[in-house]
């Protein structure tokens, strides 16, 4: 039960489309949470839920910090994922495979991104929002229409069930039989990811995507071809959020076209929350701060609306944060002109 | 070892900033030639080195580096075989890497670069051995980020990355003009060393006219885009501030005050 609230808090955060039925369900929700809720319940939705949206986190520091893009592609490709997981499961196949070939569809957003930024020469914010927009259409193609219900099909989360973990009397008494599957495959695949990700960036060509992001010029005196470096980058970033996409819509057993708008805000606040909250000393830390920011994230909002915030204005309140955290260096320079005056004169 | 030839660059053709930077430049550098490159504002030196590292395409005309024609490679292609240095000091290194990591950048400088881990312990000794010489302590802080380094520090880096796999060119655009007098002389020192060293062939522009006659064995002036002195062999060893400022008045026909920046 508690999935399905923390989950439709999240639906109205979708858009315009529908903002009554979904209101609706909320104060629903909302109401269950306080006769019988509880924290523990709420905490743990918001972790499952930071957990799929920290895959999709990490797809936008890539882009963000380490290419120094600001790459609005995620917005269409994290609802790409879940449309073509969504279709491909209404279709009959396997979910493991058909989170691939989501991985598969966002990392050709990417390449399209990077194709437009680099061959074509479009400035990199004017690619993402063309491919963003063009996707809008090819999702909609994908569906079929403008959302797709995968309710009581199988999923990447159902083998769980096989397993008992639905029957298990302690998940059940607890009320999170729902969660734990969703976050012990959340966690395999963010671990995962992570290993993954610290092994390329440390190599020859992870290291040169590093310095493309970090200083071009210089990449391309050392020889380093920037303009594919760049590509995968997009590509890399882009396919992570798909797959975030398509297991985010296979937890909450819709993928709707709509899902990705607002998307690359809730990344970016994650990034700047783990940054500003969990530090980042070393490569690996990093990474796992981002995942620790997309859960905050989610905690945060699921006790902003516990708190009696309307679920609508959620992405008001989310907009407002990550404006605050990215100007917070200006407000530290008005505050301590010293301590700027140190760090300059090295 | 460079062979440029009859090399034209306008920017902006066609619009009211039309700007002629080269015109007609032909140039051959010797194997080991270190030839120093001085000239006014805006007289096309910078174009000209960015011309030959690929920085820029050329309208016309062709650059032969070491046998191998250029004119059509791209600047990542090119940069396999020459090592540049930059007047900014923040250009040349990857401020948010580390300095190992740099080092490992420049190590793989025209190599494949594959999915291998990005520096090897053995390189790590290397890149220690390299650095102890510059005297500068910091062989014991590979693993500090390049921003936290002076700019001094970061040319000095820079100048050693270049060199890190020989280049058959070696590119330096004013490399010491945004340091202070005395580090500037410190790099201006360690690029001979490096130079003499490695006998490399190498193309330095500088603002500063008793360093360019100082330093090298041949000094090139330009003038509108035009290479208007090219002095080697005795003259150059026996040239002074004063016969060059009035050889520059004879080739160009102006007084050489109207010319403030070249004096030093
Ligand atoms: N990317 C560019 N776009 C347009 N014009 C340019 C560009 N680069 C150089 N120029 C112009 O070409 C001319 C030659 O510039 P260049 O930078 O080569 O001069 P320079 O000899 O290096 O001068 P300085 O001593 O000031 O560095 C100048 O008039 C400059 O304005
Ligand atoms: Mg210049």
């Amino acid at each position: 039960m508690l999935s399905f609230c923390t989950l439709s808090a999240y639906g109205s955060s979708l858009g315009k489309r529908g903002g009554c039925r979904v209101l609706s369900v909320t104060q629903f929700c909302l109401k269950r949470l306080e006769t019988g809720g509880g924290m523990l319940q709420i905490i743990l939705g918001a972790v499952m839920l930071g957990l799929l949206w920290a895959i999709m986190t990490i797809g936008v520091y890539i882009t963000y910090r380490i290419l120094d893009i600001a790459d609005l592609t995620v917005e269409g490709s994290i609802a790409m994922g879940a449309a073509i997981a969504a279709q491909a499961i209404y279709s009959g196949i396997n979910p493991y495979a058909a989170t691939f070939l989501a991985l598969v569809g966002g990392m050709a957003a990417g390449l399209i991104t990077g194709l437009l930024h680099t061959r074509l020469k479009v400035p990199a914010l004017l690619s993402g929002i063309l491919t963003m927009i063009a996707l809008y259409s090819i999702n909609l193609r994908i569906l079929g229409k403008a959302n797709l219900s995968l309710l009581r099909m199988e999923t990447v989360y159902t083998v769980f069930k096989d397993m008992g973990v639905d029957k298990n009397t302690v998940f059940v008494n607890l009320g999170i039989s729902q969660v734990v599957p969703v976050i012990t495959l959340g966690l395999l695949c963010v671990l995962g990811i992570i290993g993954i990700l610290y092994w390329f960036f440390g190599t020859e060509v992870g290291c040169s995507v590093r310095s493309t992001g970090d200083n071009p010029q210089m990449s391309r005196a050392q020889g380093i071809n920037t303009n594919n470096m760049i590509i995968l980058g997009l590509i890399i970033s882009n396919g992570l959020v798909a797959v975030s996409g398509a297991l985010i819509a296979q937890q909450q057993s819709f993928a709707d076209v709509q899902m990705g708008i607002g998307s690359i805000v809730i990344g970016l606040a994650s990034v700047i929350i783990g940054e500003v909250l969990f530090g980042k000393r070393n490569f690996f830390s990093r990474l796992v701060s981002l995942v620790l920011g997309a859960i905050t994230y989610r905690v945060i909002i699921a006790l902003v609306l516990e708190i009696g915030m309307p679920a609508n204005d959620l992405k008001l309140f989310t907009a407002i944060t990550v404006a605050i955290a990215l100007a917070l260096p200006v407000f530290r320079s008005y505050l301590s002109p010293i301590t700027k005056s140190m760090k300059v004169g090295m | 070892m460079l062979s440029v030839g009859g090399v034209y660059k306008t920017f902006n053709i066609g619009t009211v900033n039309e700007k002629t930077a080269l015109r007609n430049i032909s140039l051959n550098l010797e194997e080991g030639d270190f030839v120093t490159l001085i000239g006014g504002n805006g007289s096309g030196k910078s174009t000209l080195l960015n011309c030959i590292a690929g920085v820029h395409a050329v309208d016309q005309g062709a650059i032969i580096i070491d046998g191998i024609d250029v004119t059509k490679f791209s600047e990542h292609k090119r940069a396999g075989i020459l090592g540049r240095v930059f007047q900014d000091p923040m250009v040349g290194t990857a401020a948010n890497m580390e300095i190992e990591e740099n080092l490992a950048l420049a190590y793989r400088r025209g190599r494949n670069r594959s999915l291998r881990w990005g520096i090897s312990q053995k390189e790590r000794e290397l890149y220690k051995e390299l650095l102890r010489p510059l005297d500068l302590g910091l062989e014991n802080r590979l693993g500090a980020r390049v921003g936290l380094l002076s700019g001094g520090q970061r040319q000095a880096l820079t100048l050693l990355m270049a060199t890190l796999r020989k280049p058959k060119l070696l590119l330096l655009d004013e490399h010491t003009a945004a340091l202070d007098p005395k580090t500037a002389a410190k790099v201006l020192e360690l690029s001979d060393k490096f130079i003499e060293e490695g006998k490399l062939t190498t193309l330095m522009v500088t603002h500063n006219m008793r360093d360019a006659i100082k330093h090298g064995n041949r000094l090139i002036m330009m003038y509108d885009g035009r290479i208007l002195l090219d002095i080697k062999g005795e003259t150059k060893q026996q040239l002074t501030v004063e016969a060059l400022l009035q050889r520059f008045g004879q080739a160009s026909g102006e007084e050489f005050s109207n010319d403030r920046a070249l004096l030093s």
